[in-house]
């Protein structure tokens, strides 16, 4: 079990930003994010597009802007539960919170924050007829063991990077690859496009385009599958063991919808007046997740709920003890790796 | 400078008859949006990055509209429920030779 004082659901720039303010009041943070990396969307989706609003930044990378969260959060030594997607939590006698990942992992802490943007990145599927039939039977969204393929026959359908890597990877494992794609153009890093042609011309890998997989086949498990080339009027079948659709991910509420929070537009609705805290006390929804009259869908909004939700969390956490805030210019900044940063003293020279 | 009208039909089948005004710098996503023709969380996920195909819609009307960039292109590529006449809503800005235009909003993946 791990155990820590604010648990952040969710690590992009609001969660990760949480760990920097529960840090100056001395609280320990975890993060859990069903990402393999910190940085939410701007790590996933638009890591070297630039941001304009960040006040003081004119103008900043959003891959940029994890890596110096990161940075300025490395001293409060925060915790990280990566590639997990929180599932379920439950409330104790004590008033704490145990929230368990998909894959069992388990976390306790007195306050919960949810941090989770658009939801969590789940893999887009085809719109096919008996797929959740297939799915695990044949048909995989991700590649987390590639021996799995060894000798098997392989369709992979996708144009981007990683219907590309996984095409030349598997090449090497499986028995036959087939690359299928709608258009004959190729998404991806240009290495990876010139290595599929290469592998292409060697006969290594069987290239359709323009093309759709349009039917699965197969009874228990998936025996094949049914492509259409566009332009033409039929449809033909092609055997195969496993089939893996690479369409990317799109972000999905997920669980969190069925914790019993109170849900609007999407999002979990919070008090603003106050603390952004949710329905259920000592849950709190911070960032794009949560929705209130006005609310924006900014970074620097996020950025603002998390100083003021971790005042409240420390209250509940602390409820005999008096606080009020100080300035970091004033305060310095003391890690929980023994660090200290702080303004320097002036010096005082007598001047003759 | 004058609002167009573009006609939009929502999910459901409702077609909307709308103005948009051309002179505040907003695409056909942000527009559904400001009618709230589709329920917040279902269209426009990125923001108008065309880096989801959650503003999908098919232009039933034969406006000369601006060519496809390859960001958008490329997205139509994998989005689903792709047709010839697909766009990405959060790339069709407002423009005054949209007056009139009809689109219908893809269905959500």
């Amino acid at each position: 079990m791990i155990k820590t004082d604010i648990l952040i659901i969710g690590a992009g720039p609001t969660g990760l930003f949480t760990v920097f303010e529960a840090g100056l009041l001395q609280l320990k943070c975890h993060l859990i994010d069903a990402l393999p990396q910190p940085g939410g969307q701007c790590a996933e989706i638009y890591p070297k597009k630039p941001i304009y609003d960040i006040p003081a930044f004119p103008e900043v990378l959003a891959g940029d802007l994890v890596d110096n969260l990161m940075e300025q959060i490395k001293a409060f030594q925060p915790g990280f539960t990566l590639g997990e997607r929180a599932d379920t939590i439950e409330k104790q006698d004590d008033g704490s919170f145990i929230v368990t990942t998909n894959k069992g992992t388990q976390h306790q802490a007195p306050v919960v924050a949810i941090a989770g943007g658009l939801g969590s990145f789940e893999p887009r599927k085809p719109a096919l007829e008996n797929l959740a039939h297939f799915e695990d039977n044949g048909i995989a969204y991700m590649i987390k063991d590639p021996e799995v393929y060894r000798d098997k026959r392989v369709v992979i359908a996708g144009g981007g990077d990683s219907a590309l890597d996984w095409s030349i990877f598997l090449t090497d494992v499986a028995a036959e690859v087939t690359l299928i794609h709608r258009r004959n153009e190729f998404r991806g890093a240009l290495d990876s496009v010139e290595k599929v042609q290469h592998l292409k011309d060697l006969g290594k890998i069987n290239l359709i385009t323009p093309a759709e997989v349009t039917g699965l086949l197969g009874d228990d498990s998936l025996s094949g599958v049914r492509v259409k080339k566009t332009g033409e009027d039929e449809a033909f079948d092609l055997e195969c063991d496993s089939f893996i659709p690479l369409f990317g991910l799109s972000p999905k509420l997920g669980p969190i919808a069925d914790w019993g929070l109170e849900i609007e537009k999407n999002a979990i609705k919070v008090n603003n007046a106050l603390d952004y805290q949710t329905n259920i006390p000592g849950i709190y929804a911070i960032g794009d997740v949560n929705t209130y009259p006005g609310k924006l869908k900014l970074i620097l909004c996020g950025f603002h709920e998390a100083t003021l939700m971790c005042q409240s969390a420390y209250q509940r956490i602390h409820p005999d003890k008096r606080y009020v805030m100080k300035y970091t210019t004033v305060g310095g900044v003391t890690g929980f790796d023994g660090s200290k940063k702080e303004a320097p003293k002036a010096v005082v020279k007598a001047i003759d | 400078m004058a609002d167009v009208k573009i006609t939009i039909t929502d999910r459901d089948g409702v077609a909307h008859e709308v103005d948009a005004p051309t002179d505040m710098n907003m695409n056909l996503m942000e527009v559904v949006r400001a009618y709230e023709l589709a329920p917040e969380g279902t269209i426009g996920i990125c923001g108008g990055m065309a880096m989801c195909a959650s503003c999908q819609c098919y232009v039933e009307s034969d406006h000369d509209l601006p060519e496809m960039s390859d960001d958008e292109d490329a997205m139509l590529a994998e989005a689903f429920h792709v047709q010839d006449n697909s766009r990405l809503g959060c790339q069709l800005h407002i423009h005054e030779d949209m007056d009139g235009l009809k689109v219908t909003l893809a269905p959500e993946e």
